[in-house]
């Protein structure tokens, strides 16, 4: 298969989890769009290793995970913590960072 | 013996220092010791007077240098004084009239509780001005100079709980200070001129420079005698300076601080000499003073402004002489000199009869005084016949001397300067009259105080009389013994050269129409105010009277000169600041602030509208990437 077409997945991907932040409200659906862009761009990086022969996007992309990983436990605590004392995952409702 | 010279100006520094430093210990007897010191001063210059007299005539110029005070390469101060015949003879008179002065103060002052401040001042002012006779430079001079300058303010405001007396202070510190603007200016031609101000070099190197630069350097050191001497036109601080203490009247301003103008221009005498355009002006402002002084002094009713007017009309006389040359220098000296005299008599004679009738000044509440105070009365009197000049008495040889010069001068010129000198001579009779009149002849006046209290007079303590005792022998005796064998001009003219001017009258035609006139203003004087009562409240007087009772609108005329003009510029130059210069600020900083108002708007706290900004700024990033890649 040309491996152009696993490029073309990573771009909806990205689209689908950019558009998926700036459009839902919920915390939870939030940090999984960011998970989905995030995973898009590990796709296009293994692609064009695999496109360019040599093994540099596909460390790229490892160390992509483990910052994701890593990512994910600190910000679904903050999202837990925000959760017990808001009783709300709505990241419209945590807009005290305004003047 | 030039050891000593320094010891003159250390001793009454010393006790100043002590006096204000040492604190209430020495309430009990600070003011003994400040009389002491002056005296120890008087007593070094009497042995430096003797030392000098041992000399030939042209090796009497003592030079000491204390210690180097700047030394910078090319500039050179030190602290180095010059005792020459013309020093000596303000040496003496500063310390031996300060000295019977401090003996004065201590009867005077003697139930005022801040007595040992007062005579730290006293000390204070002798050594400043002492230093200021004694500089063998003009920088030095000039520190001599702000110092009796310093002194007098802080005397004139002694006391200061009254808002006329600080306000005087004030207003004698300010005027002067215009003067040695003047003096300060000088200084520093005379550096750029000559490269040096010390006394010898600039004096050696006068004749090279160009007659420009002497007619500025002189004109500028008239500016400075002008402030210091209270000539016009910055003579408006003598008459509020009598604010002072009377003693402080008849030191400073009468006998010594006032006539360092006089000294200034006698010691300048070889810049002045080659700028005969400045010399002029120099006789203008004296000619135009001395009658200025005495119209004011006929008017006052404050027996002590109208002492003040007289002072000024006779430092006049002084600097019209100092502006003549060489033919009046020697006689503007002695005419200083017993000046000091006769004018510190009189002002003594006026803060005893002061003392004697509770505080009071105005001469129409006086009268009658001549059998209540025996011995006030008859110095008072001999100050006031010397003052006027009549034969035989010190005014008279000085004075004299002084309108013979003026007519000597020449021409057109030389008529004009000795016709006001007499016609000075006359009115100096007339008021003069009029003072000794309205105080100690006719009836009494005596008006209680503002406390009900009625005057007692009677004779003030020894302390008071001896000083006034002694300063009338001076008064008598001092002209004959200056004129006798012209020993005075003999002594003088090694340092400022003495010339004979040729006359059109001779010296007998003029002093029988001195005499003629004096005795014409004081019969006038006895017209008006000895065969008729002297009216309690002052007459409306004729215009003249009235203008003179204000000075002759001095105050108003500095007023729109100056002030209203002055108060304009700085209403217009605030005005500047407030609204073009403070405006654009503000504008400014309105203008930023009005705008960053609405770019806080974009910080709306919505995480998602931030994270859209941020793909919008990413697209942009990435737009503006490939658009450059391709280009």
């Amino acid at each position: 298969m040309n491996p152009v077409n696993y490029l073309y997945l990573a771009a909806l991907l990205f689209t689908i989890g950019a558009s998926g932040v700036l459009v839902r409200r919920n915390a939870i659906v939030l940090f999984m769009c960011v998970e989905l862009m995030l995973n898009a761009s590990n796709l296009a990086l293994v692609t064009f290793s695999r496109l360019h022969g040599n093994l540099d996007g596909q460390i790229i992309a490892f160390f992509t995970m483990v910052v994701a990983a890593a990512e994910v436990v600190v910000g679904l605590a903050i999202i837990v913590s925000i959760f017990r004392t808001r009783h709300s995952a709505s990241v419209d409702d945590s807009n005290l960072m305004k003047l | 013996m030039n050891s000593l010279i320094p010891l003159l100006v250390a001793a009454p520094l010393a006790g100043a220092a002590l006096l204000l430093l040492g604190g209430r210990r020495l309430d009990r007897f600070g003011h003994w010791l400040a009389t002491l010191l002056a005296a120890t001063s008087f007593g070094f210059g009497l042995a430096l007077f003797a030392d000098l007299l041992g000399r030939p005539g042209d090796d009497r110029t003592l030079h000491e240098t204390l210690y180097s005070w700047i030394p910078v390469n090319g500039f050179q101060a030190d602290v180095a004084f010059q005792l020459d015949q013309l020093s000596i003879v303000f040496v003496l008179l500063i310390s031996g009239v300060g000295t019977l002065i401090h003996l004065y103060s201590v009867g005077y002052m003697a139930h005022d509780e801040r007595r040992r401040r007062f005579f730290g001042y006293l000390n204070l002012f002798l050594a400043a001005m002492l230093l200021l006779v004694l500089a063998d430079n003009y920088l030095l001079l000039y520190v001599g100079w702000e110092g009796v300058g310093l002194a007098s303010y802080l005397l004139i405001g002694f006391w200061q709980h009254k808002p006329s007396a600080a306000t005087a202070a004030k207003k004698a510190f300010l005027v002067n200070r215009v003067g040695d603007i003047g003096l300060s200016i000088a200084i520093m031609l005379m550096f750029t001129t000559f490269g040096s101000f010390t006394f010898g070099p600039v004096f050696g190197a006068a004749g090279d420079a160009g007659e420009s630069r002497l007619t500025a350097i002189g004109l500028m050191l008239l500016l400075a005698a002008c402030g210091k001497s209270a000539q016009v036109p910055l003579q408006s601080w003598l008459g509020d300076a009598m604010e002072g203490p009377t003693p402080v009247s008849a030191l400073i301003h009468a006998a010594t601080m006032v006539t360092a103008g006089v000294y200034l221009i006698t010691r300048s005498s070889a810049i002045f000499n080659l700028a005969p355009d400045a010399q002029l002006v120099v006789v203008v402002v004296g000619t135009v003073t001395l009658l200025y002084g005495a119209i004011v002094g006929c008017a006052k009713d404050d027996i002590k402004k109208a002492l003040a007017g007289s002072t000024m009309s006779q430092i006049g006389y002084m600097i019209l002489a100092a502006g003549l040359g060489p033919i009046g220098y020697a006689f503007a000296i002695m005419h200083l000199v017993t000046h000091g005299f006769f004018k510190a008599g009189l002002f003594l004679g006026a803060g005893s009869v002061m003392h004697g009738m509770n505080d009071e000044v105005d001469m129409r509440h006086f009268g009658g005084l001549r059998k209540y105070m025996p011995i006030t009365f008859v110095t008072f009197g001999l100050g006031y016949l010397a003052i006027i000049g009549f034969p035989g008495l010190s005014g008279f040889f000085s004075k004299d001397k002084i309108i013979e010069a003026a007519f000597a001068k020449g021409g057109t010129e030389g008529w004009i300067l000795g016709t006001c000198a007499l016609i000075g001579a006359a009115v100096t009779a007339f008021y003069m009259t009029r003072v000794m009149l309205m105080t100690f002849f006719g009836e009494k006046r005596w008006q209680p105080d503002a406390e009900g209290h009625q005057p007692h007079p009677h004779e003030s303590p020894s302390t008071m009389t001896l000083p006034m005792i002694v300063l009338a022998f001076g008064s008598v005796f001092a002209g004959g013994l200056f004129v006798y064998g012209d020993s005075f001009v003999n002594w003088l003219e090694p340092v400022t050269g003495h010339a004979e001017g040729d006359s059109p009258l001779t010296p007998l035609t003029v002093t029988l129409i001195t005499t003629a006139l004096m005795v014409v203003g004081v019969a006038i004087s006895y017209a008006m105010y000895g065969r008729s009562p002297v009216p309690v409240e002052a007459p409306k007087g004729s215009l003249l009277t009235r203008a003179a009772r204000r000075d002759l609108m001095q105050d108003e005329i500095n007023h729109a000169v100056l002030v209203r003009p002055g108060t304009g510029l700085v209403a217009s130059l605030v005005f500047f600041d407030s609204k073009a210069v403070d405006g654009f600020v503000n504008g400014l900083a309105a203008t930023i602030g009005g705008l960053s108002g609405r770019l806080r708007r974009m910080q709306t706290g919505f995480v998602r509208s931030y994270a859209l900004s941020m793909f919008g700024g990413t697209l942009v990033l990435v737009a503006t990437t490939l658009l450059m890649r391709s280009v």
